[in-house]
Parts: structure tokens; C-alpha cells; sequence
């Protein structure tokens, strides 16, 4: 009976992480597009981001203290692979939440490089959910886990197409090409 | 006890976006470009925590509340 | 009524005077140390880069902070209508290097830097023939930097930035320069006139200094005159001579004269009659709300224009920003804008309430003091032209035809 619980509770757990860790990833897409709207201001955007990211903390200690009492004493090879990318997206999204609430203490170049890990952390969860699935698949967190690709996808291309932001990125830039130290004639 | 605390702000890591004036509006507006203009002198005591979420929702960390100096009578 | 004492010696079409000239001329360099900081109070010695600080409290302040020092002989010059620094560096190359090298022995300075305008070639072979025949092994690990061509590089954090990460941008205070600068160390970015001033003080004391000028002011100043004057270029004054005694140095006043430009881009336009008895000597200057700047005293006559003078210095001011603060880089130019539109298509209330509002807006929120300058020019634009900027239809319509305006 405890077996099952656990099994349950680890499966419920790591498939709320999923929809919340990509939901974290949108907010944060949504925060460098400077997604602003009436009645949505700018820091609804980057405290939601925040705020779910720590909840998704507490759903993916659930997960990973239900899965080390239930499977990983009894997981095969095969299975460890699998279980290793989940442990590795865990870590990565540890280090990201911890840099982020130690922001003012590491300053916010550091911050910033170790937060482009999160588009590390987001894919090797996803492939962890699906991987560790294989023998227990069901239908519906297939179709969550695409629902969640495609949402965080969209989100990304987008992003990637909108381009920078920051209205003084380009003017910066070409200051910049004109004032760089040239050798000495 | 009122503490003199300042808004200070680094305008080069700036880049407009604006959270600090939807935090504590009574001290930070938008200029016509979307650039906080930040109200000279101490921070009322009433407005400090206010101040302090603007200052922690920064996305790049433009914002620090520092003791404001004592200016010597000149 | 111009009273040599940098350019006293050789004349300057002989172009750099070499180190045993000047040795010949005034002796050599002085033995200084820390000492010469409390001859420099003496002094009252304001520094010649545009901000007119005193030179001892900047001094004292590098003293103040520990660690190596860094002296850097600012000669970037990026303003346009200046003259003064390069005819300094491609005349009397010794004087700037003397004062560098005073300035590092009285600041205990590990490093000399000489910031040079990457544009200002005669300047730049005269500073590194200079260097090479000098034997002081400071100036032997001198480096001879150049700083790029445009206006902010001159900038005392840009030229720190420049040094430090390859890049002349201004960057963020605090920290000043003299508390960390280039590497992080005390650094003292000093003007070449500043230093060559150093150079001579060293030599004759401070009492010799302010035996020069006149009305409340001390020593010489080299001014660059401009604009519409017959004979424009760089003249070494009393501090205290009057304008109009400057202008009559450069050929004459102009009766049409309209308006002149006391400090360069960053300086105040003012009505020209009251420009006349105005003495080029910090207190007085400061009672009228100016300051000498980079010593630029140019001339605008009622032939030319004064709006669209003002709106093209104010397009370059705003072509010049690094673009690194939201308010300098749109201000500016919507600043720019405005100003422009006035000028081409005649004035209308809605510009001039921007310019109002735009340059209130502006001032002091940027990481340097480029927005201010800027603001500050045209504000005294703004002033001294008042007539010509509201005077819609008379305006455009009479710059259209030639005829200047009453």
C-alpha cells in the first residue's frame, strides 16, 4: 500500500514539476520580452516567475524523496540512465533558485550566466520525465509533456525572433565598435 | 525610529523597465523614454518597505536603498 | 595683453622644443615629492580638463586611498572647437611631461599614462619624440595611449575604462577614479595643461603663479578662441582678462557679434555685450552661473544663426552620447529633435515646451555628466536666443533669405 502511495505520489509529483518548471520558463520569456499589459504590470510577470519557481522547489523535493524511498533502491541499469538526467535537471534548477535568491551577495554578471542554465535544466527534465515513463506511460502525461514542449517552445521562439529588448542594445553596441582600444600606430 | 535611507541607483545597468515605478510610485515615475526619475532625498519611513520590494524586483539589480550621508553645513 | 608663460620660449611654428631647449630655457626638472601637494594649495590651481576642480584636493584625495597610484596625463581633447591641449602637447611636450612625473612622485605613482587624441597627429609624434629623449626611468615604462576620437573618451572614467578593459566609456560612480581606477588603483586623471602648469609651479613657486592675472584671478590660461573672429586660435591670458581683451588678441571684436560661447559645447552662450567686460576667472565667472570649461570663447555673429548653431551642437552632443543611460541617449536626441525642427521649419510653442520639459527631465540622470553639459548649453541657449527661438514666421523665413536677424 505504501509502495503504491509512493509510486503515485512520485508520478504526481514529477509531472506537477514538469507543467510548473515550464510555466517558470514562459514567465521567464515573458520577462525579458517586458510583457506588460492593463491590469498585468511588469511585476506581476517577474514575481510570478519567482514565486513559482519556489513552489516547483517543493514539488520536486516530493518527487525526488518519494523516488529515492520508492524506486532508486530497486532500479535497474537500464533505469539509472534516466534517473541520472533527472538528477542532473534537480541540481540545475537547485543552483538557479539558490544563485537567484543570493543575487545581491554574487552580484548580477554571475547571476546572470549561471541563469542561462535553466535552458539546460528545463529539456533534461522533460527527457527524464519521458524516459523514466517508458514502463508506465499513460496517455495523459504524454500529452501533458507535449502540451508543455509546445507551450515553452513557442515561448522560445518567439523570443528568439522579438530580439533584444533593451531599446539601447544596438546604439550601445556601435559606441562601443567606435571607442575600442586600437594598437598603437 | 526613522532611518535615513536613500534610493540610489546605477543608470548604466538601467534599462528601463519599469517595476520600480509600479512598486513605489509615490517616489519613482517613468520619463517619456520609460526611465525611472526618482524623487531626491530620504525615503519616508512609511514608504521603506515599498521601496525595499522595488529595489529586490529589479531584474538587474539597479536599485539599492544605502544610508543617505549626513551633507556637513557648508 | 597675452602673457606667455607655457608657450613663452621658442616660437610655436618651430613645433616641439626639444628636451635640452627647455632645460636650457628653465632649468631642470625640480625635486618634488609630497611637498609640492601644499605648494599646489598655494596655488589655488583649478584643473584645465573642463570641470575646474582644484587641483590639491585632487591630489589629496589619490593620496587618501592605498595602493600603487596611476597618473594619467589627459590630452584626448575630443572637443571640437578646443585647440589648447594639442598646441600644448606638439609645442612643449616637456612641460606635460615634467608635470606627469611630478604628479607621480608627489602621489607615489606606480604607472604614467599619457591619453593622447588618436587624431591629433603632431601632438602625438611630438609626446612620443619627447618620451624617447627623456631619461627618467618612470617615463621610460610611460605608455603612450591613444584615445579614440569622440567626445566622451576624454572623459576621466572612460579613459580609466579605456585602459582597463580596452573600451573609452564612462562608467558607473561611485567609484571615483582617485579612489580605484585604472587595475583598481588611486588614479589621478589630469589634464596637460593642468601638468604643465604643475611643471612651471615646481620651478617658481606658488607666489610666481599668482603674480600673474588680474581681478581676483591667478596665473594664465590658454583659451581657445573661435567662430567669427578674424584671426581664431589658441592664446595664453591672465586669468581675469576680459573677454573683449581676448577677442581684440584674435583680431578684433565684430559689431555685428551676437551672442558668445564661453567653455565649448559644455559651456553657456551669452549675450554678446555681456560677454564683453565678463573676466575668464572661475568666482566671476561662476556669479554669472558659468564656468571656463575647456577655455573655448567662441564668437557668433547676427549673420549667422544661433537656433540652428544650438541645434546642431545639440545633434552632435546627442550623436556623442555612449548610449549607456536611457535618459542621455533618448533625451538627447529627442532634445535633437525638437531643436531641429525649430530650426528648419520655424518655432512652435508644442518644441519649445519639450525643450522645457525634455531638459528638466534630463539633467542628472545619467552615469556621466554628458546629458548635464548638454542640458546646460542648451538652457543658455534657450536664454541668450530667446528671441530668435520664438520668433516663428521673422526666423526661417528671414535665415531663408541671408538676412540675419535683428
Amino acid at each position: 500500500m505504501t509502495d503504491q502511495l509512493l509510486w503515485y505520489t512520485t508520478r504526481a509529483a514529477g509531472a506537477v514539476s514538469l507543467v510548473l518548471l515550464s510555466a517558470v520558463v514562459i514567465l521567464g520569456v515573458l520577462s525579458a520580452l517586458r510583457f506588460k499589459a492593463a491590469g498585468w504590470p511588469a511585476f506581476l510577470t517577474t514575481g510570478l516567475h519567482r514565486n513559482v519557481a519556489l513552489v516547483t522547489l517543493v514539488f520536486l523535493a516530493l518527487h525526488i524523496v518519494t523516488a529515492v524511498v520508492d524506486i532508486v533502491p530497486f532500479s535497474s541499469y537500464y533505469r539509472t540512465f534516466w534517473l541520472g538526467l533527472g538528477t542532473i535537471a534537480a541540481e540545475l534548477v537547485a543552483a538557479i533558485v539558490v544563485t537567484s535568491l543570493l543575487r545581491g551577495l554574487i552580484g548580477h554578471a554571475a547571476w546572470r550566466v549561471i541563469h542561462w542554465l535553466t535552458y539546460a535544466s528545463w529539456p533534461i527534465g522533460v527527457v527524464h520525465g519521458l524516459g523514466t515513463g517508458t514502463d508506465a506511460w499513460s496517455a495523459w502525461f504524454f500529452a501533458l509533456t507535449c502540451a508543455c514542449v509546445a507551450a515553452v517552445s513557442f515561448a522560445v521562439v518567439y523570443r528568439l525572433v522579438a530580439g533584444p529588448r533593451d531599446p539601447l542594445a544596438e546604439p550601445r553596441a556601435s559606441f562601443r565598435s567606435g571607442v575600442e582600444r586600437k594598437p598603437e600606430p | 525610529m526613522s532611518r535615513h535611507l536613500e534610493i540610489a541607483i546605477d543608470r548604466i545597468r538601467c534599462d528601463g523597465r519599469g517595476l520600480c515605478a509600479e512598486l513605489v510610485p509615490e517616489l519613482i515615475r517613468l520619463d517619456d523614454w520609460g526611465y525611472p526619475i526618482i524623487a531626491s532625498g530620504l525615503v519616508p519611513d512609511h514608504l521603506i518597505s515599498h521601496a525595499q520590494k522595488a529595489v529586490a524586483a529589479c531584474p538587474v539589480l539597479a536599485l539599492a536603498l544605502r544610508q543617505a550621508e549626513r551633507k556637513a553645513p557648508s | 595683453m597675452s602673457r606667455l608663460r607655457l608657450l613663452a620660449g621658442p616660437d610655436l611654428s618651430l613645433g616641439a622644443e626639444r628636451l635640452h631647449a627647455q632645460v636650457e630655457r628653465l632649468g631642470p626638472l625640480p625635486v618634488a615629492g609630497a611637498a609640492l601637494i601644499d605648494t599646489l594649495e598655494a596655488t589655488g590651481l583649478a584643473g584645465r580638463g573642463g570641470a575646474s576642480f582644484p587641483v590639491a584636493r585632487k591630489w589629496r584625495s589619490v593620496t587618501h586611498h592605498s595602493g600603487g597610484a596611476v597618473v594619467v596625463a589627459n590630452g584626448a581633447e575630443g572637443e571640437p572647437q578646443s585647440f589648447k591641449d594639442r598646441v600644448l602637447m606638439s609645442t612643449r611636450p616637456h612641460l606635460v611631461l615634467d608635470g606627469a612625473l611630478l604628479a607621480a612622485r608627489a602621489l607615489k605613482a606606480s604607472q604614467i599614462v599619457l591619453y593622447v587624441g588618436e587624431e591629433h597627429r603632431a601632438a602625438w609624434t611630438a609626446m612620443a619624440g619627447a618620451l624617447a629623449e627623456r631619461p627618467e626611468p618612470e617615463l621610460h615604462r610611460a605608455r603612450l595611449v591613444a584615445a579614440p576620437h569622440r567626445y566622451v573618451a576624454g572623459e576621466s572614467s572612460a579613459a580609466v575604462h579605456l585602459l582597463d578593459a580596452a573600451i573609452a566609456s564612462p562608467t558607473t560612480k561611485p567609484p571615483e577614479p582617485h579612489a580605484a581606477g585604472v587595475g583598481g588603483a588611486p588614479t589621478l586623471v589630469q589634464n596637460v595643461e593642468t601638468l604643465a602648469h604643475i611643471a612651471l609651479i615646481a620651478r617658481h613657486g606658488a607666489g610666481w603663479f599668482r603674480s600673474a592675472g588680474r581681478r581676483g584671478g591667478a596665473g594664465t590660461v590658454l583659451i581657445t578662441v573661435a567662430g567669427a573672429v578674424p584671426s581664431p586660435g589658441v592664446v595664453e591670458i591672465e586669468a581675469g582678462t576680459t573677454v573683449r581683451e581676448v577677442l581684440e588678441l584674435a583680431g578684433g571684436t565684430d559689431p555685428a557679434a551676437r551672442a558668445v560661447l564661453i567653455g565649448g559645447y559644455f559651456g553657456s552662450w551669452v549675450d554678446f555685450a555681456t560677454a564683453l567686460e565678463l573676466p575668464l576667472e572661475a568666482a566671476a565667472l561662476r556669479e554669472h552661473g558659468l564656468g571656463l570649461g575647456c577655455g573655448v570663447v567662441g564668437v557668433i555673429s547676427s549673420r549667422g544663426c544661433g537656433v540652428c548653431e544650438t541645434a546642431r551642437i545639440i545633434r552632435y552632443l546627442a550623436g556623442e552620447s555612449s548610449a549607456q543611460c536611457g535618459p542621455c541617449f533618448f533625451g538627447l536626441r529627442a532634445l535633437a529633435d525638437a531643436c531641429g525642427r525649430i530650426a528648419e521649419r520655424g518655432s512652435n510653442p508644442d518644441d519649445l515646451a519639450r525643450l522645457n520639459r525634455w531638459a528638466r527631465d534630463v539633467r542628472g540622470r545619467g552615469a556621466c555628466r554628458h546629458p548635464d553639459g548638454a542640458v546646460m548649453f542648451l538652457q543658455s541657449a534657450l536664454q541668450t536666443f530667446a528671441p530668435e527661438f520664438s520668433s516663428h514666421p521673422a526666423h526661417w523665413r528671414a535665415h531663408a533669405t541671408g538676412r540675419g536677424v535683428a
